[in-house]
């Protein structure tokens, strides 16, 4: 079987005495969307800090296509092509959407001894990656981010994980406190990410939001990875929320089994 | 949205208040004292102006990233007593004394960058710590008294920095053009420059910055010794000029400088900040103490005309950001 693109082994992670994670087994193929799903402190948070490198893991391994790698700092995890969004702290509102997209890669126009940004080039690729993630809106990229609205923030930070293709793309509740038609959008730039050959991690609490885009849907519980490979297509909301709020590894097994049973 | 026409544009601006500010003080004190444009009281406004804007100069790029330094004051009376007790003492010449000043000063950026990033102690609180240890050595060291300063006369130092001359009746200072060459340098940093961009991005969303690999604490710490190193070469060129060496001058001109660069539209909190904007705050503030005296208004009624315009000033942009945020 092909190395997935990532996989968290036996992932420890302690705040003092509070184990967040114990002993979490993840992994996430090429090309493929994983819905990340557990109650509030399962530990899905932890997991995505850990693995985007903004807190340091107490014991486990992560591997990048099979390479084991050893994140300090999100620089690092974004080096191996891991790239995180959060809601509200993925952009600056004071900055245009071009050099929010360029912030920290900024092209530089020669002689580079006068650090000038490249702002044509920066506002055309700017252009064309708006058109990509489908805002059909004529926004130019000078307007600045605080303009924007929330499913236009999110889509300019998938454009910007995709134009640096990044290889695994993790949103954290992309779709919080987006109206419907936004949400739509959101989860069309996702599937839009895929197509482009991006894993992406979608963490929602809307289970439904979940099932309309995801390939796959791991659920975590207490710390724990208690299911990994639940199909969306072959199982249902319900069985999938019995299973985040908490039974026994039997009661999992059955609830998965039943449900890829074809439903009436 | 891209076709606004200029005039929308402009008035958007954050510049645009203090612009029309300024230019409705011009007109006010020109018409009721008609002396306050004459070359002479001109060249007066400058010569002071542009000390105090070299800091503010600094200071617009420092509360862009999210921080303030309240020690420039107390630096720009330390600086040239140091050079001048290192000269009077016969440890150096002027010109190394005057390096030896600015180095010094850089040190004490760097101190405060250090305590603010590494520490995580608010900016505000390690600025005025620095501020009384500054303030309190230069006293120390001086026993209170001012230093003597008539040997400067004929020194290269002196004439690059102060030199004066005539452009038709305006008395000009060499110092004007180093405000001047400031102002673009610094406008250009902030504007097109990456740098420019990753100090935005520190004041507007550190931990953003951070994910995207900007070094947010070495841009502050530049920032703070950038501030430092300016606030010293004010003090020194000040000292210059006017033959003076007092170790309590600049005492209160952190406020007046802050007072400057939020009038001109930088936003106090950070991530956005006008070079601009500071020129006009500048002016705005120094032709205000001027004016007032011209046209009668007694000298200590200052301080009630600068707190109405900073409060005037700050409810403009608050509505023009609340526009701005509204995308109208």
């Amino acid at each position: 079987m092909a190395e997935p693109l990532i996989r968290m082994q036996n992932i420890r992670k302690s705040y003092g005495r509070v184990q967040a994670l114990v002993d979490a087994n993840f992994h996430v193929n090429e090309r493929e969307i994983v819905g990340l799903l557990g109650d509030n402190g399962a530990g899905k948070s932890t997991l995505i800090k850990v693995l985007s490198g903004a807190v340091p893991l107490t014991s486990g391994d992560i591997f990048v296509r099979g390479k084991k790698v050893d994140f300090r700092s999100t620089s690092d995890a974004i080096a191996q092509g891991i790239e995180t969004i959060y809601q509200d702290s993925a952009l600056v509102t004071q900055l245009s959407i071009a050099r929010n997209l360029f912030l920290g890669r900024e092209p530089i126009k020669p002689p580079r001894f006068l650090n000038r940004m490249d702002q044509e080039a920066m506002n055309t690729v700017a252009r064309e990656l708006l058109k990509q993630v489908g805002i059909s809106k004529n926004i130019p990229p000078t307007t600045p981010i605080g303009s924007l609205s929330g499913g236009e923030r999110q889509a300019v930070a998938i454009a910007r994980a995709m134009h640096f293709d990044s290889d695994l793309i993790i949103l954290d509740e992309p779709t919080n406190n987006l109206g419907v038609a936004e949400t739509q959008g959101v989860l069309s730039f996702v599937r839009s990410a895929r197509d482009s050959g991006h894993s992406c991690i979608f963490i929602a609490h809307n289970i439904h939001h979940v099932f309309q885009v995801v390939d796959r849907i791991v659920v975590m519980r207490r710390g724990k990875v208690v299911a990994e490979d639940i199909d969306p297509k072959q199982t249902t909301v319900a069985e999938v929320e019995r299973i985040i709020t908490g039974m026994s590894d039997k009661e999992i097994r059955d609830a998965i089994a039943e449900g890829s049973q074809p439903h009436g | 949205m891209e076709n606004r026409s200029f005039i929308q544009n402009f008035i958007a601006r954050p510049e645009f208040g203090p612009f029309v500010l300024l230019i409705i003080e011009l007109v006010v004190f020109w018409a009721i004292n008609p002396d306050f444009l004459s070359p002479q009281n001109i060249s007066n406004i400058l010569a002071f102006t542009v000390e105090l804007g070299l800091i503010a100069l600094a200071m617009t790029l420092l509360m862009t990233s999210g921080e303030f330094d309240l020690s420039v004051g107390s630096l720009f009376g330390f600086s040239p007593v140091l050079m001048w007790t290192l000269f009077n003492g016969g440890v150096t010449s002027l010109e190394m004394g005057f390096a030896v000043a600015l180095v010094v000063a850089a040190l004490i950026g760097l101190v405060n960058g250090w305590f603010v990033t590494r520490l995580k102690i608010p900016s505000f609180l390690v600025t005025l710590g620095m501020l009384l240890v500054v303030r309190g050595t230069a006293l120390f060291v001086t026993d209170g008294f001012p230093q003597r300063t008539w040997s400067a006369e004929g020194s290269w130092l002196a004439d690059m920095l102060v030199g004066d001359f005539y452009i038709g009746p305006f008395r000009i200072y060499a110092s004007l053009f180093w405000f001047i060459g400031a102002a673009i340098v610094l406008g250009y940093v902030l504007t097109q420059s990456r740098t420019g961009n990753w100090i935005q991005a520190a004041g507007g969303n550190p931990n953003a910055a951070r994910a995207r690999g900007v070094n947010v604490d070495r841009v502050k710490v530049g920032l703070f010794i950038l501030s430092a190193v300016m606030a010293s070469l004010a003090g020194i060129i000040s000292s210059l000029r006017t033959s003076a060496a007092n170790p309590n001058s600049g005492t209160g001109y952190e406020l007046e400088v802050i007072a400057m660069v939020v009038i001109g539209g930088t936003a106090l909190t950070g991530g956005r900040g006008t070079i601009v904007g500071t020129v006009l705050g500048i002016l705005i503030l120094r032709v205000m103490r001027n004016g007032i005296v011209l046209i009668g208004v007694p000298g200590l009624a200052y301080n009630i005309f600068i707190g109405a315009i900073i409060l005037g000033m700050m409810a403009l942009h608050s509505w023009l950001e609340r526009r701005h945020q509204a995308g109208t």
